[in-house]
């Protein structure tokens, strides 16, 4: 948080601890696994609080739930803070010890009254109030979330609220109490590690601080841009310029992961070259001008991933590589080769050395220890180093070792595409259990368990719209329209709608969204749109639904 | 679906601090026991099983796994302590200063036998190694009871895609319900039914897994002992006869899905992926996957 | 928790039996939690499965009363009202006899044809039903009405039993002791046209406690001499005199006194009933909350003192609960009592009532400070849960299997809280201790078996029943006491302790009926059955019929008594059709292993003890050769 990007916690602290805030994040299906380290919390005594608009099936293990409106989340943080600060169980001794920004905080969350709250989030008062108090007295506690924290056009915003209440309450640096991103995707946290992020270089280090780039460049043996990158919807805003022509995709789908799918579709073939490397034919494949058939980086090719409590692991090859599949690794070196440098043979462990050698958090992680430890969580500095089990201790210590942890001031702004009377309905997505992301690893297996896409409505809804489960209904936004059969969900309550993000040939649900984007950090508001849906005149084999 | 997410970055570099504490267990007193005459320390709380493994006996056990509470049902285990009237299981008693154990007395092995020639005269023992091993260290001989001894004969269950249930194959060791209930996916799709010799498995009103609360997540699978739960893909193999695990290799890796970092292992055969399974001792899963982790692989299938 | 349901839905009357129950137990002290409130923006609830799951069997009951079966709608909707995963609670009904999970004619008569009744004619009466309501377990009467045959029903003084129950909106249930075919088949006539009544099957004394009136009687004393639902009369006859002195005395001495009196448990293990008391009283300041259980499951196949006590004098059995309670440090407590004794349940549930309306149960009882309550759990069909572990885990809402032992209950009883666990027979000798004193009570029987004891009489011997003694006479003195030897008058054997227990012979006639008595001739005591048996009897069938009462009875958890009761049973037809593997010799020698490994690898009592009666009478007689 306050410096490397990582969860500060380990599972097994989840396990431990005594209150857990659940934050927009349906773990039981989407962390599958995470959700058993909870379920262990939960047998050992800690209380579960849920936050999200949905009673899914991990608000149903809670203790409460809150279910607040879409996009409402800092409004109720900075309530739950300026209640602790006005039950006096704000954590004075840690804020002066070892954070920044406080008073500027306490003035912006005076604001945000618990009666404003209740307004603004829909959770009555007293819930927020117990919540509140909960965690603040909590002897440990942990903030836990996922997309529905993330997927907002004030992504870092909604992050930094409840990074603050960790900070306001001490619940941070310590064993058992932290703040925790879940990672969607296998190797996110390992692509950060690894310096896929617009302004760092491996290990979290700044590309803009000129020591460290010097570092890099002896090493690399070239000059590296002085300046920041681009994150994706940069990278969109750059193509609509014209300033970005050429793109290389790996092991990505744009096409049917970006939030606005007209946009996407329309700068993408506008490219002068798109390259994509991937395992499949994917939407974004068939644009593409050069295919580059990739490899499967968790069973084919040697390496590491990062997990989300920052576990460095190794993946292995299990199976040879098709005929006419490259290992990864090797199409980039040949790459190299074609710009006219030779790198040598591709080896994996050869790449994580110099790796170790540049970025000091991964530098005892031998594959040799990485073996033995099953694994270790970063910062490990030397080879006597075990890893940490959580960050952020030095926050404790006397005296402060480090700069001060910011608090951040941050103002609820409701979701971009707002509701009115044309669209009334807040359309949120999400996964399931047994799907992901856009579908092309996980519907090549037969789940039971896997059904049509559908627009999941409140019952209430359906007797309102005089919609029976089944019936193909139109859902309209601003920006497209699709047809979709209903289904009822006694976890929406009226007003309330959810389509999973799978089924993209089914249902194009990047149609309806909005590509409101964070500018921090580049995400899209996946999380809210306004909809609206209307009976189909014509029957289920009509017209096909408009794609724009 | 890029979720790259990182608060304003400083230009600095946070140095390095000491290691984070953590808090120690609890002081644990040693107890000294002994055991076949020889004697051991082991921490209290600690159990027979643990003192008998610390000495490198072999106890054998078959409800007992280190990732689920004991249940002590299948009574393999059992050992003699001096001053009980009964045998005790090893696997959950926890060990007393001065226990004066034996655990290959006479009783102790015609117990051992006994429950072994029990168990292989009422179920289908063929795809359980283990049990098979210890029916040849305790000479047990299943037939003992008559060719009209009761048993649990019954059709499988195939009623979905990704895995067969046998139950003529279970030993009801309970370990596919715990691993479904508290000790590890809390679904609770299956419980112990019926009573007595007639006591199985099922789920309620023996519904079909495709009704039930199943997720799928072969958490079961992975801790059955007698191949009563077996993947799909390897019961048709094993019925084809082409199963053949002098000939499979396999690899740890991590789960290709979700972030959680699950450990895997891959099971291949001819270069293709027949299984994946989980270790127990893998410090994210304890040998647990979900839906996805387990048989969400065949994507690979897919990748030529 | 995230619970998943088929779509069967409960009917409207699955749906009200259900609500009905849940609101009964809610408005019953200290039994229910309420629910949290949804208005789609928040939910509080706890975890549901933390709170609600204890309260599954007897919502179960209610629908298996009112409807005849548990159906999957009706299963459903308790799984939702209570937060228990639907295949648990199948598990958890499917575990006991009295729940059918098919669907059932609402009128049952279950006709006992176990040991004591078959002396009696058991084989005959079942001869008799099946030419005249067609076979066990078919549907008869139009499909209203089945007849089984059942387990004891532990109505020995009366045998040949049957219990009929009918479902319903009031359901109702009936004994026929004696019963004939006629007698049964006319009472489940009027059932099936719904005009049986609700009158209760009044104890007579006179036929099940021969001794009553008898001046010397101390724990049946008050037995036809008061109106078992009045406190008035119970307290006329000395009633609650105990508890005043108790809790004059302080808990301490109250436990020193039991501990003095050197009694041991009535229940089958002879546990010494003050040690339990001190082991959960040295807690008391580990602010965790204690339970006091009374055991009355009373499921031993010829055994009914227990029943007897509970429907002629249940304010004994309240008063002596109390008393633990207040020694051990408790504040609730539950009374188990076995499903087929639907009459001694409602005479109890009636004396909790008349004793809470005197404060003679709830906060501050007598103004003393000291409150405590009782809640009624009925079980449902199921031996084992006699058994106190498999009590416990039947009263949480989980099935009736035993834990394994250390740890004990008096550490980890119910709801895993130190908890003491006494006999009905136990709790009523406390009232005794507490008048008199512990040391004159421990002077009262022989050295090693203080105080008094109910034995049941039954099979062939003159007048059945329930009788008390002093410890000290022998098993002739006792048979004397009942009126000596009936049928032919020719005693063959004498089955002491019921199923678990042992056969002794006519030779061992002289053996003082005392724990340390049988222990010399290597039997045992029990539950204090004494059952006759003349020379007319068959004790192959006899055996036959025991092996099967534990193959039906086993719980099926642990696999040397899942499948040795199987296998034991097995063994013993082939002896008895003379078609035995190899010899005679070799079968015995396989039954003697199969026992030694019972025995020793079982988890519980059950199976250690579920060769004992069989292997006793191989010892004494050569039955198979």
């Amino acid at each position: 948080m306050f410096g490397a990007g990582g969860g500060t916690s380990s599972y097994r602290e989840i396990e431990e601890t005594d209150v857990i805030l659940l934050w927009g994040s349906n773990a039981r299906e989407t962390h599958p696994i995470f959700f058993h380290h909870v379920l262990k919390g939960i047998r050992n005594g800690a209380k579960l609080y849920v936050i999200d608009p949905r009673r899914t099936s991990s608000a149903q293990w809670a203790d409460t739930w809150l279910g607040l409106d879409v996009g409402s989340d800092i409004c109720l943080a900075n309530a739950m803070a300026r209640e602790m600060i006005h039950s006096g169980l704000a954590n004075e001794k840690f804020i002066r010890h070892a954070t920044s920004g406080f008073d500027a905080y306490r003035a912006c969350v005076e604001k945000y009254a618990l009666e404003r709250a209740e307004l603004e989030t829909g959770v009555p008062a007293e819930v927020i109030r117990q919540t509140a108090h909960a965690y603040a007295k909590a002897k440990r506690a942990q903030i836990c979330w996922t997309l529905g924290i993330t997927e907002h056009h004030n992504a870092v915003d909604n992050v930094l609220a409840l990074v603050n209440l960790a900070l306001l309450t001490g619940h941070v640096g310590r064993y058992g109490s932290g703040v925790n991103p879940l990672r969607g995707q296998n190797n996110v946290q390992g692509g950060g590690d690894m310096g896929a992020i617009p302004d760092r270089l491996p290990g979290f280090q700044n590309v803009e601080n000129a020591e460290l780039r010097a570092k890099f460049e002896r090493a690399y043996g070239a000059k590296i841009d002085p300046k920041r990158g681009l994150h994706l919807s940069e990278m969109f805003e750059a193509m609509e310029r014209d300033e970005l022509t050429t793109l290389y995709v790996l092991g990505e789908n744009p096409i049917d992961s970006e939030a606005d799918r007209h946009r996407a579709v329309k700068l993408i073939s506008g490219l002068e070259f798109l390259v994509v490397q991937d395992l499949f034919y994917t939407k974004t494949a068939e644009l593409a001008h050069v295919i580059l058939p990739g490899s499967a980086g968790w069973c084919e090719t040697e390496g590491t991933v990062t997990s989300s409590e920052r576990r460095v692991q190794r993946v292995r090859a299990a199976v040879p590589l098709p005929d006419d599949v490259r290992d990864d690794m090797e199409i980039i070196y040949e790459l190299a080769k074609r710009f006219g440098r030779n790198w040598g043979k591709p080896d994996a462990q050869a790449i994580w050395n110099e790796l170790r050698s540049l970025s000091p958090m991964h530098a005892g992680m031998s594959y040799k220890r990485l073996e033995e430890l099953g694994g270790i969580q970063w910062p490990c500095y030397d080879e006597s180093h075990p890893g940490e089990l959580y960050l952020h201790s030095r926050l404790w210590r006397e005296p402060l070792i480090g700069p001060r942890a910011p608090f951040s001031v941050v103002e609820f702004e409701p979701p971009v595409d707002e509701l009115n009377e044309e669209y009334p309905i807040r359309l949120t997505t999400g996964r399931h259990l047994d799907s992901y992301n856009t579908g092309e690893q996980s519907r090549r297996f037969p789940s039971p368990l896997r059904r049509a896409a559908t627009l999941d409505l409140s019952l209430e809804d359906g007797k309102r719209y005089k919609v029976c489960e089944g019936e193909q209904v139109r859902v309209s936004s601003r920006r497209g329209s699709v047809l979709a059969p209903v289904r009822f969900d006694p976890g929406l309550r009226p007003g309330l709608a959810f389509l999973a993000v799978h089924f993209h040939d089914e249902i194009a649900t990047n149609d309806l969204t909005i590509d409101a984007v964070d500018p921090k950090s580049g995400t899209s508001e996946f999380k809210a749109t306004a909809i609206r849906i209307e009976k189909c005149v014509e029957n289920s084999s009509g017209p096909a639904p408009d794609r724009g | 679906m890029s979720e790259q997410l990182q608060a304003p970055s400083p230009l600095i570099p946070v140095p390095r601090a000491p290691a984070p504490e953590i808090p120690a267990a609890a002081a644990r007193d040693e107890l000294e026991i002994t055991i076949d005459g020889k004697r051991v320390k082991v921490c209290e709380g600690a159990t027979i099983l643990d003192a008998t493994k610390k000495l490198g006996i072999e106890t054998p056990t078959l409800c007992f796994l280190e990732t689920l509470t004991p249940v002590n049902v299948c009574r393999v285990c059992v050992v003699e302590l001096e001053g009980s009237r009964t045998l005790v299981p090893a696997c959950s008693r926890k060990v007393e200063a001065g226990m004066v154990i034996r655990t290959d007395s006479e009783r102790v092995r015609l117990s051992r036998r006994v429950v072994l020639e029990f168990l292989a005269s009422s179920v289908d023992v063929s795809t359980a190694p283990q049990l098979r091993a210890y029916m040849k260290r305790y000479k047990a001989r299943a037939e003992k009871f008559g060719p009209r001894a009761a048993t649990v004969a019954q059709p499988p269950k195939i009623d979905n895609e990704l895995y067969v249930r046998d139950y003529s194959k279970c030993i009801l060791c309970y370990k596919c319900v715990e691993a479904c209930g508290v000790d590890a996916q809390n679904t609770f799709a299956i419980g112990v039914a019926g009573r007595g010799f007639h006591a199985h498995i099922a789920t309620e009103f023996e519904i079909p897994l495709t009704n039930s609360a199943c997720v799928y997540c072969g958490n079961c699978i992975g801790v059955c002992p007698t191949g009563a739960l077996m993947g799909k893909i390897e019961y048709e193999m094993r019925a084809a006869g082409t199963w053949d695990e002098s000939r499979q290799t396999r690899t740890e890796t991590i789960c290709p899905y979700c972030g959680v970092g699950c450990g895997v292992t891959v099971h291949a055969q001819n270069g293709q992926i027949v299984k994946v399974s989980s270790p127990i001792d893998h410090s994210v899963t304890q040998g647990n996957l979900c839906i996805k982790g387990r048989f969400g692989w065949q994507f690979m299938q897919d990748h030529e | 928790m995230d619970l998943h349901l088929t779509e069967d839905k409960a009917s409207p009357e699955e749906e009200a039996a259900v609500d009905a129950a849940l609101e009964k137990l809610a408005s019953s002290p200290g039994e229910a939690t309420p629910l949290g409130a949804t208005d789609g923006h928040a939910r509080s609830n706890g975890l549901p499965a933390r709170s609600k799951r204890h309260l599954l069997l007897p919502v179960l009951q209610a629908i298996q009363e009112r409807l005849g079966w548990i159906s999957p709608g009706a299963l459903n909707y308790a799984s939702l009202q209570l937060g228990v995963p639907p295949a648990e609670a199948h598990g958890v009904a499917s575990f006991y006899e009295l729940f059918s999970l098919t669907p059932r004619p609402p009128v049952v008569a279950h006709v006992c044809d176990d040991i004591a009744c078959m002396t009696r004619g058991a084989g005959a009466l079942c001869g008799d039903l099946e030419r005249k309501l067609g076979p066990a377990g078919s549907p008869c009467v139009d499909g209203k009405a089945l007849w089984q045959r059942s387990s004891c029903l532990g109505l020995c003084e009366r045998a040949p039993a049957a219990l009929i129950t009918a479902a319903g909106e009031t359901p109702r249930e009936r004994i026929v002791a004696p019963a004939k075919a006629d007698s049964i088949s006319s009472v489940v006539a009027e059932a099936a046209l719904g005009r049986l009544t609700a009158e209760i099957d009044r104890l007579d004394s006179k036929v099940s406690v021969p001794q009553a009136g008898q001046s010397q009687l101390r724990l049946l004393g008050r037995l036809g001499q008061a109106d078992p639902a009045s406190v008035d009369d119970y307290r006329r006859l000395g009633g609650y005199e105990a508890l005043k002195k108790a809790l004059d005395f302080g808990a301490e001495r109250v436990i020193r006194e039991v501990i003095d009196s050197k009694l041991l448990g009535r229940g089958g293990a002879a546990f010494p009933a003050g040690k339990k008391w001190q082991a959960v009283h040295a807690q008391r300041n580990l602010h965790r909350p204690h339970y006091v259980i009374c055991n009355a499951d009373e499921s031993e196949p010829g055994t009914f003192k227990d029943r007897i006590l509970m429907e002629g004098d249940p304010f004994a059995i309240l008063e002596g609960m109390t008393i633990a309670a207040f020694a051990v440090g408790a504040t609730k407590g539950y009374i188990y009592i076995r499903g087929e004794y639907p009459f001694a349940a409602r005479q109890l549930e009636k004396a909790i009532h008349a004793a809470r309306a005197q404060s003679f149960l709830g906060s501050s009882i007598l103004g003393r400070g000291f409150s405590f309550d009782i809640a009624i759990r009925r079980g449902a069909g199921a031996y084992i849960c006699g058994e106190e572990t498999a009590l416990f885990n039947s009263i949480e809402g989980y099935r009736g299997e035993p834990r394994n032992k250390p740890p004990f209950p008096t550490q980890s009883g119910l709801f895993h809280e130190p908890s003491v666990v006494n006999n009905v027979e136990t709790l009523v000798n406390v009232l005794e201790i507490i008048l008199n004193g512990g040391a004159a009570y421990s002077r009262i029987g022989t050295a090693n078996s203080s105080g008094y004891r109910l034995f049941c009489l039954s099979g062939h011997v003159v007048r059945p029943g329930v009788y008390e003694v002093p410890f000290g006479p022998t098993i002739r003195d006792v048979i004397e006491v009942a009126g000596g030897v009936g049928g032919t008058g020719r005693l063959q054997a004498v089955l002491l302790g019921g199923a678990a227990g042992s056969f002794v012979s006519p030779k061992e006639l002289d053996t003082p009926l005392t724990f340390e008595g049988t222990r010399a001739i290597g039997a045992t005591l029990g539950s204090g059955v004494v059952l006759l048996f003349d020379d007319s009897v068959d004790l192959k069938q006899i055996l036959l019929r025991i092996a099967a009462f534990f193959r039906s009875e086993t719980c099926g958890q642990c696999v040397p008594c899942r499948v040795g009761t199987m296998r034991q049973e097995e063994a013993l037809h082939r002896l008895a059709q003379r078609k035995p593997l190899g010899s005679n010799e070799q079968e015995s020698a396989l039954l003697k292993e199969m026992a030694q490994a019972m025995r020793d690898a079982s988890i519980c009592g059950l199976g250690q003890t579920a060769s004992g009666a069989i292997l006793s009478a191989m010892d004494r007689w050569s039955l198979f050769s």
